[in-house]
């Protein structure tokens, strides 16, 4: 019992959910995971739960219904799942972090929006795309306004389980809005790409953004790899391959300078192989956000107290 | 062998050398004269598909739902096709296709992750559209794994699962072992797309035929990618002389090449030492004309980027490996690359 943790709890025992078990007993910072709960009484993460001393359940949502003491519930189940836990969680005041497509909370990017959304009962950490792309934008748009924003992102076939690959399209749609809504782009593309390369490539996106207007090249790259140098500091795979390139293309708003930016991420190979990038950015992404919101109930208990 | 179905895909994979900037009256011209000779389907739209437009991948001059609408209010017998890409395209885009007059949707995915097509083909049957799939980069499996890939899409609701030799990287025997392989395990149809970059685009579709594939495509005057494709009025006469004729005009073929798709060509698609680097290299075709562009800009051979593209095994629509590749090439070679000011003079 350590009176100075928010105790917190995943829902999902696959992958995703073992995954950031692992990275939240390896970097625990103001939390302390208490549950893993899945459904499938047999599966391989609440086996490794109870091998860690991490209370597993496969009484899914009831099990952390029933242990009011859970502050913070990362939610690595399906968007279908996610629509039920997150009335369950608000009703019964924990706070969500969904790593589903289910979007029933704000979109957050860690180093973009997150303080303003420490209140919310539930937040959305978009997609994998999203997480390693909208802080490109982001840093671009924070110089100069941005027309179109586009990205394409690469990921090994292994790394891509059914619930992307039945879903391909909320991918492509969600990414795309957070591009907008976060990236801060007027226009938003995105295009995701399957490679069954053997061995597996690491998770590759290219981010191609067209400002408005004449800009500042300089103060764009600068911004950018202080945005790349943030990332880091919680997804330490996250690299650009180059420098920011700048050439002229085509587009319908005649030719024009384009910010082209090749980004790989590389995964810290916490449980998941590290060419599975895409998956440990949601991951550290999720804890991420999670410390932020553990340190802010920490800190409110300070006050009160 | 049996008369093949023909889809024409002069105003699909010809979108690529056009670098996507057909416009409505060449829509309505190169349909007219197909319609009129005899091809039976006509596919329109983006090279890359249905969403295709992009930095990625070239911007279309015209939406493409205005171009399949001008083909579906041209066409007379011809059937309207449209290409889309799961990953690319969505069900968004193929709704307003078929709003705008598409009936024949042909979805394509590497031909490793035909389950990604699952929720497109659904969509496509609600629609009442035919359906196509299409094993992309097909070279690159052995025709056993591509009959497990095949039967998903089957299953999924494809009226007809084509191999397609998008790197125009196979051999005859090759091509032929690949859709004897579907024949003999799918209750559907079969089809064969060729890629001209190692000359082999009407050989390896006699190929298909040969061991009974029941669909094939062609371009007017081969426009496509890379080197382009069977050429449809080459195909026509091949067919003619080997009794198969499926309802063809030879000769008013011969005439929309020469007349209407030769004038309006940038360039005539040929295996080129560039193309010949795709086929040979077995890379997508249509990083062709950006590999050049690339190699122009950075001082770098472009078959040295196809080559090293080859070896890192990209796929259809990895068009952005190319600058990085090109990048690392010129970096190696000593040559100032990004963050230096890189216009065009």
């Amino acid at each position: 019992m350590q009176a100075d943790k928010v105790k917190v709890a995943i829902l999902g025992s696959g992958n995703i959910g073992t995954d950031l078990m692992y990275k939240l007993l390896k970097q625990p910072g103001s939390m302390e995971l208490v549950m893993l709960a899945g459904i499938d009484p047999h599966s391989e993460g609440l086996a490794r739960a109870r091998s860690l001393g991490v209370g597993a359940s496969h009484a899914g949502i009831d099990a952390i219904l029933e242990a009011p003491e859970i502050r913070i519930v990362f939610d690595a189940t399906s968007a279908k799942a996610h629509v039920r836990h997150a009335k369950a969680l608000r009703e019964t005041g924990r706070i969500a972090i969904d790593l589903t497509p289910a979007a029933r909370g704000p979109y957050v990017v860690p180093p973009v929006n997150l303080g303003e959304h420490l209140d919310a009962p539930n937040v959305n950490l978009i997609t994998c795309g999203g997480q390693a792309t909208i802080p490109l934008v982001y840093a671009v748009r924070r110089v100069t306004p941005v027309r179109y924003a586009e990205m394409v992102s690469t990921v090994a076939s292994r790394s891509a389980g059914p619930g992307t690959r039945q879903n391909i399209d909320e991918f492509t749609f969600t990414t795309a809005r957070g591009l907008e809504v976060i990236g801060g782009a007027a226009q938003g593309k995105a295009i995701i790409i399957l490679n069954p390369a053997e061995p597996p490539i690491l998770m590759r996106n290219t981010v191609y953004v067209a400002p408005s207007g004449a800009f500042d090249e300089e103060a764009v790259i600068d911004s950018v790899e202080q945005m790349v140098a943030e990332v880091q500091q919680y997804v330490p795979g996250y690299r650009l391959k180059n420098r920011p390139v700048i050439e002229r293309r085509e587009t319908p708003w005649g030719k024009q300078p384009v910010v082209i930016m090749l980004l790989e991420v590389e995964g810290a190979g916490d449980f998941l192989p590290p060419y599975a990038g895409n998956l440990d950015i949601m991951t550290a992404s999720a804890r991420r956000v999670g410390e932020l919101f553990a340190q802010r109930l920490l800190s409110q208990k300070e006050v009160v107290a | 062998m049996k008369s093949p179905r023909i889809t024409d895909t002069t105003l699909r994979d010809g979108s690529h050398p056009m670098r996507h900037q057909y416009t409505r009256e060449q829509v309505r011209s190169i349909v007219q004269a197909l319609d009129a000779a005899g091809v039976p389907v006509i596919e329109v739209s983006h090279g890359d598909g249905l969403g295709g437009s992009s930095l990625q991948y070239g911007f279309s001059r015209e939406s493409e739902f205005d171009l399949i609408e001008t083909a579906r209010e041209t066409a007379g017998r011809a059937r309207i096709a449209a290409l889309m890409l799961p990953g690319i395209g969505t069900r968004k885009e193929m709704k307003e296709a078929a709003a705008r007059g598409v009936q024949v949707l042909r979805i394509a995915t590497q031909c490793t992750e035909a389950d990604i097509s699952e929720q497109h083909f659904g969509l496509a049957k609600e629609l009442g559209l035919e359906t196509v799939g299409f094993l992309m980069m097909a070279h690159i499996r052995p025709p056993e794994a591509l009959v497990e890939q095949a039967k998903r899409m089957e299953s999924y609701g494809a009226d007809c699962v084509y191999i397609v030799d998008s790197a125009g990287a196979m051999l005859p025997h090759e091509a032929a072992a690949r859709v004897a392989a579907l024949k003999g395990a799918l209750s559907i149809q079969v089809g064969f797309h060729a890629h001209n970059n190692l000359g082999l685009a009407i050989g390896n579709t006699l190929a298909a035929l040969e061991a009974g594939a029941d669909q094939v495509d062609g371009c007017l005057r081969g426009l496509g990618a890379g080197a382009g494709n069977a050429a449809t009025e080459l195909l026509a006469a091949v067919l003619d002389r080997l009794g198969v004729n499926p309802g063809l005009d030879v000769f008013a073929l011969m005439d929309a090449a020469e007349y209407i798709v030769a004038p309006i060509m940038p360039f005539q698609p040929f295996p080129d030492r560039d193309a010949i680097a795709i086929g040979y290299a077995g890379v997508y075709s249509t990083f062709l004309l950006h590999a050049k562009r690339a190699g122009e800009r950075y001082g770098v051979d472009a078959r040295e980027i196809l080559v090293e593209l080859g070896r890192r095994q990209a796929v259809a629509g990895q068009e952005d490996w190319i600058l990085d590749v090109a990048l690392e090439l010129a970096r190696n070679n000593g040559q100032p690359v990004a963050g230096e000011r890189l216009f065009e003079k």
